[in-house]
């Protein structure tokens, strides 16, 4: 499992554990039933406080996503919970936002952009 | 004895005409990882020499593990595991007497653990102190503090002048330290970015007086960077209540606000503004905003 914490943005570091490892389930990377490093490893693996790895943890608990095994460790859920589908569309959104956000201040029009999609995706199925 | 290992009431301290504290209130609860930041002269090591009964308490009390450091140094020092600023080793000794030196003193040393310690920080045993690189002096340091398994790591700068991999070590340590259950760690550092990583708590020291304490948690979510966005250039700077500190030109200002950013929303309003972004701000910028009121992230000074 691959996190990456940076300091210079802000983002409260529980933050950034906790939608790391949304993504990292939403795009597949880490599958139902696949097993998390334990708290102390990962806190020791990311210099950072055991604590901030707990709390992102028990959130991703709260949401379903995760699952802890009494004395067997931490899982990724198993069947994908309905956060699952949810939380791919929140993050596409991100990025679509971003792209028309560039898209405008370089003067392209929204249906020019969907026509560049669409060559693209095309192009990628090649 | 309460929850807090540390209790310091109201110290003040003078050198001559130095106040180098001012009337300084400080709890640390165990097995929390408590930062202090400051720049340098600001009062960290004052702090921390009296939390080992170095400096008697003029004015004000400190009390460490229930006890008054200066008339109980044993039952104070026998718990804490202590790595200096400026590392004072016998520089004559050579590793392995320094350990065994170590040993004498703390009936708890782990052997084991010490071992693990040597092998991990790649150190020889037969090698002089005085003849050890800079990094390697703050390990030997580092594992004679750690080996006797102390109820709380006081650690004095423990990063400063250290490389990157170094400063690592040294971070895994206090992690390390603090999983066990109930132990307690307090280091002071100028490295915000690290004490924002590692640290629960924080205290920020300015001029021998304490600016904010606070959990981390608290501390980011008590404070709002904020981008203001003008139609038309302000004539002057914006003025905006609860603002740290403001800056920018033309028609973008950024502000960094403690708490109230409700205030500034309806300021900001008034003044024909609106809010173009808005962020949690990191501890380093908050930390140049309380105590330059700027929000360039100036680097705290590297000693030496």
């Amino acid at each position: 499992m691959q996190i990456h914490i940076s300091t210079h943005d802000g983002v409260p570091i529980y933050l950034q554990i906790l939608n790391q490892i949304k993504y990292l389930v939403a795009s597949g990377r880490l599958a139902p039933g696949e097993q998390l490093p334990p708290v102390r490893r990962l806190a020791e693996q990311l210099v950072v406080n055991p604590n901030t790895v707990a709390r992102a943890y028990r959130e991703l608990e709260t949401t379903g996503l995760i699952v802890t095994r009494r004395g067997a460790g931490v899982y990724v859920a198993e069947g994908g919970s309905p956060l699952n589908r949810q939380e791919q569309r929140r993050i596409l959104a991100e990025r679509i936002d971003q792209l028309l956000a560039e898209a405008g201040q370089m003067d392209i029009q929204t249906e020019e952009l969907i026509r560049l999609l669409r060559q693209r995706s095309e192009r990628m199925k090649d | 004895m309460d929850g807090n290992v540390i209790r310091i009431a109201n110290v003040t301290r003078r050198f001559g005409s130095t106040t180098a504290l001012e009337d300084v209130t400080l709890d640390v609860p165990r097995g929390s990882v408590f930062g202090l930041v400051g720049e340098n002269g600001a009062g960290k090591t004052t702090l921390i020499k009296h939390i080992l009964g170095l400096l008697r308490a003029r004015e004000g009390s400190v009390r460490v593990f229930g006890l008054d450091p200066v008339r109980d140094p044993v039952g104070v020092l026998g718990k804490i595991g202590y790595l200096s600023e400026d590392r004072d080793l016998p520089d004559w000794m050579r590793v392995g007497e320094l350990m065994r030196y170590t040993q004498a003193f703390y009936p708890k040393w782990d052997e084991k653990y010490a071992a693990d310690l040597v092998r991990a920080f790649d150190l020889k045993l037969n090698q002089k102190v005085g003849s050890l690189s800079r990094g390697q002096r703050a390990q030997a340091g580092l594992l004679i503090a750690l080996a006797h398994r102390p109820e709380m790591l006081l650690l004095d700068e423990p990063s400063s002048g250290l490389d990157a991999v170094v400063r690592r070590d040294i971070l895994a340590a206090i992690i390390r330290t603090v999983a066990d259950e109930g132990r307690t760690v307090l280091f002071s550092s100028h490295l915000l970015e690290e004490v924002e990583r590692v640290a629960d708590r924080v205290a920020m020291i300015h001029h021998g007086r304490l600016v904010l304490v606070g959990t981390m948690d608290d501390v980011k979510a008590g404070h709002r960077r904020m981008t203001l966005h003008f139609d038309e250039p302000p004539s002057r700077k914006p003025e905006l209540p609860g603002a740290l500190a403001i800056e920018g030109e033309g028609r973008e200002w950024t502000c960094l606000v403690d708490g109230a950013a409700d205030s500034v929303r309806v300021a900001a309003e008034k003044l024909g503004a609106r809010i173009a972004e808005e962020a949690t701000p990191s501890l380093e910028e908050i930390f140049v905003a309380r105590v330059k009121g700027s929000l360039r992230p100036v680097l705290i000074a590297e000693e030496e």
